[in-house]
């Protein structure tokens, strides 16, 4: 019976090794490249047609446009139109991720369930929404760390905390994913383990082994509504983050 | 022209008849929910605030560390990074809280 968490772990598939670094191709990295060859599949063969009245497929693919686009648009303004392809793409691949991790019997890794992606992620979104910030109000975005109304004896502690409150922001938005991800996937592993070793049992026993399966079942929605949410969350926490750096709240 | 003035009041009554039901039929179609922030379920609310105040904490314990080691000020610059930090969380939640009160559907309903 495999422990809960040996699901994380990162197996080098293909050893590779370059000046001392070890840059082996492992599960996870195969998986985001299945994640993005899904993700392509899905887009390029939904739109290949591009049909006035679209069919299943391309009708999917134009949902989740209209999704994002709606949803950046309520969020961050009109303005902040011209990132739409990167928030677009975060969402899908986030998702495409998400959902991956979901398939029983393929055992595909979940690349969300890493921090390193995750935060990887958010400080790219990060570094980037500083640098829109600077670029579109100069010098001026410093004044995004003083809050208007404080008293000038308080003032430099609460620069300081609009700082750290600031710097906090990749480190929430990568927590949030990836902690949803492995708690999700460790409880299905640990109840999937009470079915084994309750069947394993017998008697008596095996017959209470349904319990923990019903609530596998259960969990398994739910575990599907979180990939989509914590997807979700993410896109809406970067249109926030653009938001700011556009219009400076 | 006395009929083509009727004829001209009546196209007007016409006329404010078809713009009542059009603009009825917009105020239908417009979203029940205010534009703007709206996290779909309390779980996606949750733990957002959740996230947000661990992150402050974090924030506050990574950077004291760092900075004790680098200016060798153990432990101090770490204790006083942590309160900062903790502050800063609350902060980031009561943030997070309005934007949720603005732009969800508690707004309209409160009222």
């Amino acid at each position: 019976m495999a422990g809960p968490l040996e699901q994380f772990e990162i197996h080098s598939k293909v050893p590779i090794e370059v000046a001392g670094y070890d840059i082996s191709i492992t599960n996870s990295a195969i998986s985001l490249a299945i994640a993005l060859v899904i993700l392509m599949v899905f887009m390029l063969g939904g739109m290949r047609k591009a049909a006035l009245v679209p069919g299943r497929w391309q009708s999917s693919v134009e949902m989740c446009y209209e999704f994002i686009a709606k949803m950046l648009g309520d969020t961050a303004g009109h303005e902040a139109h011209q990132f739409f392809p990167f928030v677009f793409t975060l969402f899908m691949f986030i998702l495409t991720a998400n959902l991956m991790g979901m398939v029983p019997w393929l055992h595909l890794f979940t690349v969300t369930s890493h921090i390193a992606v995750t935060f990887a992620l958010a400080f790219f979104i990060f570094i980037g929404v500083t640098i829109l910030g600077f670029i579109k109000h100069g010098i001026g975005f410093l004044k995004f760390f003083v809050p208007g109304d404080a008293p000038l004896a308080l003032l430099p502690l609460l620069v300081i905390i609009e700082i750290v409150s600031y710097l906090s922001r990749p480190i929430s938005l990568s927590v949030r994913l990836f902690a949803n991800m492995v708690a999700g996937h460790t409880m299905l592993q640990v109840f999937g383990g009470f079915v084994v070793s309750l069947a394993a049992a017998g008697g008596i026993f095996a017959l209470g082994s349904v319990l923990p399966f019903a609530f596998i079942v259960a969990l398994t929605g739910l575990e599907l509504l979180v990939a989509c949410l914590q997807a979700y969350v993410f896109a809406v926490l970067t249109c926030i983050y653009l938001n700011d750096a556009l219009h400076m709240h | 022209m006395t009929d083509n003035k009727k004829s001209s009041e009546e196209m007007k009554a016409e006329l404010d008849d078809l713009n009542a039901r059009l603009s009825a039929a917009r105020e239908a179609s417009k979203p029940k929910v205010a534009s703007g922030y709206n996290e779909a379920t309390t779980y996606g609310r949750a733990t957002r605030l959740v996230a947000e105040l661990i992150a402050g904490i974090l924030v506050g314990v990574l950077l004291g560390w760092y900075l004790d080691q680098w200016l060798g000020t153990k432990p101090w610059l770490m204790i006083l990074l942590i309160i900062i930090g903790a502050a800063a969380g609350i902060l980031n939640v009561m943030r997070a809280a309005k934007q949720m009160v603005q732009g969800g559907s508690y707004n309209e309903e409160g009222k």
